[in-house]
């Protein structure tokens, strides 16, 4: 299959992808590795994933990394409730010891999570690994042997191997640095801010009812205040929500009513020091620009 | 005229040239092994190998690690592949050359980095100022530059790294290992939490089904060093590569900046195994080393983007100047105001406070003094091992 083709499917599905992201797409899907997708948050990076699940039609597998995430929530926990209850039940009824413990490690007791999930499925499935810079060393360590071997092993039950590969995909935005190991079983891709016409594209493609001068206007002046000295720059989602708060103001151009462009900020701006910098002067300039 | 590279008739075939295409990545400092190779060589299969823009891309996807390497691609990808419709000579070295990897030693890895490592990309410097290139000129150095460019490696000897490293190794335990004797509930712990167990386990008629866990917290604090290479700093300069070379390698956790006019991060060259060939790595980076500073500016720099990433309520921000500014001492004020923002600790080391009767009248420095936690003097590697009671106490 062309690289082309790939990003034609996922303009299908309203993702507009850059040639480079389009060809690691391609890339990871021929040759069944994992993508290392890094890039400041709102760029859509955790889009992707949603994407190729509905491309390849097939079921998207999240892992969601937090500080402190450890092996038993992301790959498999026994069920220890369960467990406890059976002891007890079986005690009652005079059950040995040696049969109760065959019984309560078993896969009636296993509860699956994301990454055992993942390699058990007769379809290959997405796996979205989402901001794996979140997760501590020692989890990243541990996902090595699963990227690489597709394989888990659970002491009481042996390895468990996977039916299908899953397509993988990580996210990171720059919480701490990836260890070079990890970046090197991956393919990468750094996803940027569009360019305005990628962006334009991406804009018509979700909210196909804004009206082409309104969406230059809100494209003009998105990038434009991407330019200027934030602490949280606007990413993709902003831009649509601002676009979406604009459409339900009614507002046609964005000179038109000043007050109200200051107001629909509130979607762009997400912190008080830039809702402090972007005052209505400096507002006002940009739409300026923009019409 | 085709601007693709021709290749010596000797040259043995694609695969060759590809393995040459990594050589010449990896003495650029991309990250690059054996395992790549064989992963482009497969994406090529996949895309149309013939178009120099898909092969772009999809090796682009494949050589790069992180967006550093991203930006530096396309200029490698050029002189390689494209350099002008010249002969590239047979890309399959002769014998096999001694691994640099395992090279221990300091001085053999010397010559052959010089060789690789810190030469242009494209064509050497000419010597007229100004050179001509494929690209945007990004990698073509000037000779005006060159006369800027010092070799860190003349400065700094193996010795001093090593007892530089003691002490930095010392300095990082003692702002390190605070680890609090209390115990607390976690989710992640390491032993079960017998009274919140017991307690729970009332409600469920003393069967204990769920096993609360507690842990000793461990406290690391990092430390984030800046180190001002302007004009006015060469003298102490030594001391500091020298330190800093030794921090980098003493501790995983930490972070190392050089600012003279402008900030380079350069915690990743300074963590190469070979200490001396990390300087020379470092060497390319510092290109404007000895020239102004503009403390202020580049304070608030890093405060508006490697800060934001790297620094929090456990760090220490160690700040080797002499706090001579060219900005404006607001600049420096405000920077380092919003640094402290963050939690951080910062601590000022100033060479010229080891001088008898020294006062901070410099503006910038009488800008900083209210945000700093510590200010001591450092002029050799013995004040900078006299810091670690203060660190303890922080």
């Amino acid at each position: 299959m062309h690289w082309m083709t790939r990003q034609t499917a996922m303009a299908e599905q309203g993702y507009i992808a850059s040639d480079d992201l389009a060809m690691a797409v391609h890339l990871a899907l021929s040759l069944g590795r994992p993508l290392l997708l890094e890039g400041a948050a709102g760029v859509g990076k955790t889009e992707i994933a949603r994407v190729l699940a509905a491309i390849c039609d097939t079921q998207l597998i999240r892992l969601q990394c937090y500080e402190g995430l450890d092996a038993a929530q992301a790959i498999y926990e026994w069920n220890y409730q369960r467990q406890l209850l059976t002891i007890r039940a079986a005690a009652e009824d005079g059950e040995t010891g040696r049969s109760v413990e065959q019984r309560i490690f078993s896969e009636d007791f296993l509860l699956e999570r994301p990454l055992l999930k993942s390699i058990r499925q007769s379809k290959s499935p997405v796996l979205l690994i989402d901001e794996i810079d979140r997760a501590d060393e020692e989890f990243e360590a541990y996902l090595l042997e699963i990227l690489s071997e597709f394989q888990i092993t659970v002491p009481e039950l042996g390895t468990i191997k996977a039916i299908t590969r899953p397509i993988v995909i990580l996210t990171a935005n720059g919480t701490r640095d990836l260890s070079d190991a990890l970046r090197r079983r991956c393919l990468y891709a750094h996803v940027g801010y569009p360019e305005r016409d990628t962006e334009l594209a991406i804009l018509k493609a979700r909210c196909p009812g804004v009206e082409a001068a309104l969406a230059d206007q809100i494209i003009g002046f998105v990038q434009s205040l991407r330019q200027e000295d934030l602490e949280k720059k606007p990413g993709i989602a902003e831009m649509l929500d601002f676009s979406a708060a604009l459409m339900g103001l009614g507002i046609a151009d964005l000179t038109q009513d000043p007050k109200l462009l200051q107001a629909s900020l509130a979607t762009l701006l997400k912190t008080e020091a830039d809702r402090f910098n972007i005052t209505a002067e400096v507002c006002q300039r940009l739409a300026g620009q923009a019409a | 005229m085709s601007r693709v590279s021709k290749f010596a008739g000797r040259d043995p075939g694609p695969a060759a040239r590809m393995a040459g295409f990594m050589a010449h990545l990896r003495a650029h400092g991309l990250r690059v092994g054996v395992a790549e190779t064989d992963i482009a060589l497969r994406a090529l299969t996949h895309v149309q190998a013939g178009d120099p823009d898909e092969t772009r891309r999809a090796l682009k996807t494949v050589c790069t690690g992180g967006a550093e390497d991203v930006e530096r691609f396309d200029d490698l990808f050029d002189s390689y592949w494209l350099n002008g419709g010249r002969v590239r000579q047979k890309v399959m070295p002769a014998q096999v050359t001694p691994n640099l990897e395992t090279v221990r030693s300091s001085r053999q890895a010397h010559s052959e980095q010089v060789a690789s490592g810190a030469g242009q990309t494209t064509t050497p410097d000419d010597g007229t100022g100004e050179a001509e290139a494929d690209g945007d000129g990004k990698l073509v150095a000037s000779s005006l530059q060159n006369l800027m460019k010092k070799d860190l490696r003349d400065l700094v000897q193996p010795e001093e790294i090593a007892e530089a490293e003691a002490i930095a190794r010392r300095l990082g335990a003692a702002l390190r290992h605070r680890r609090s004797r209390r115990r607390k509930a976690a989710r992640k712990g390491d032993q079960i939490h017998f009274r919140k167990l017991i307690r729970q386990s009332l409600a469920t008629g003393g069967e204990p089904l769920s096993l609360p866990k507690k842990h000793r917290p461990d406290r690391p604090l990092k430390i984030v060093a800046l180190c001002d290479v302007s004009g006015s700093m060469t003298l102490y300069a030594q001391v500091f590569l020298a330190f800093l070379a030794g921090l980098m390698r003493a501790d995983d956790a930490c972070d190392a900046y050089l600012f003279h006019t402008r900030l380079v991060r350069i915690a990743d060259a300074l963590r190469d195994r070979d200490a001396l060939r990390a300087l020379g790595r470092m060497s390319v980076l510092a290109d404007g080393f000895g020239g102004g500073s503009k403390i202020g500016a580049s304070l608030q720099q890093f405060s508006r983007s490697y800060a934001r990433r790297f620094v929090d309520g456990r760090s220490v921000v160690l700040i080797l100047s002499d706090g001579y500014d060219t900005d404006a001492p607001e600049l420096l004020g405000t920077a380092l105001a919003k640094l402290k923002k963050r939690g951080c600790k910062i601590i000022w080391l100033n060479p010229l406070k080891g001088w008898a009767g020294y006062q901070p009248i410099a503006q910038g420095m009488a800008a900083a003094l209210p945000h700093l936690d510590l200010f001591r003097a450092a002029n050799r590697l013995a004040d900078l091992a006299a810091l670690e009671p203060e660190l303890t106490r922080l």
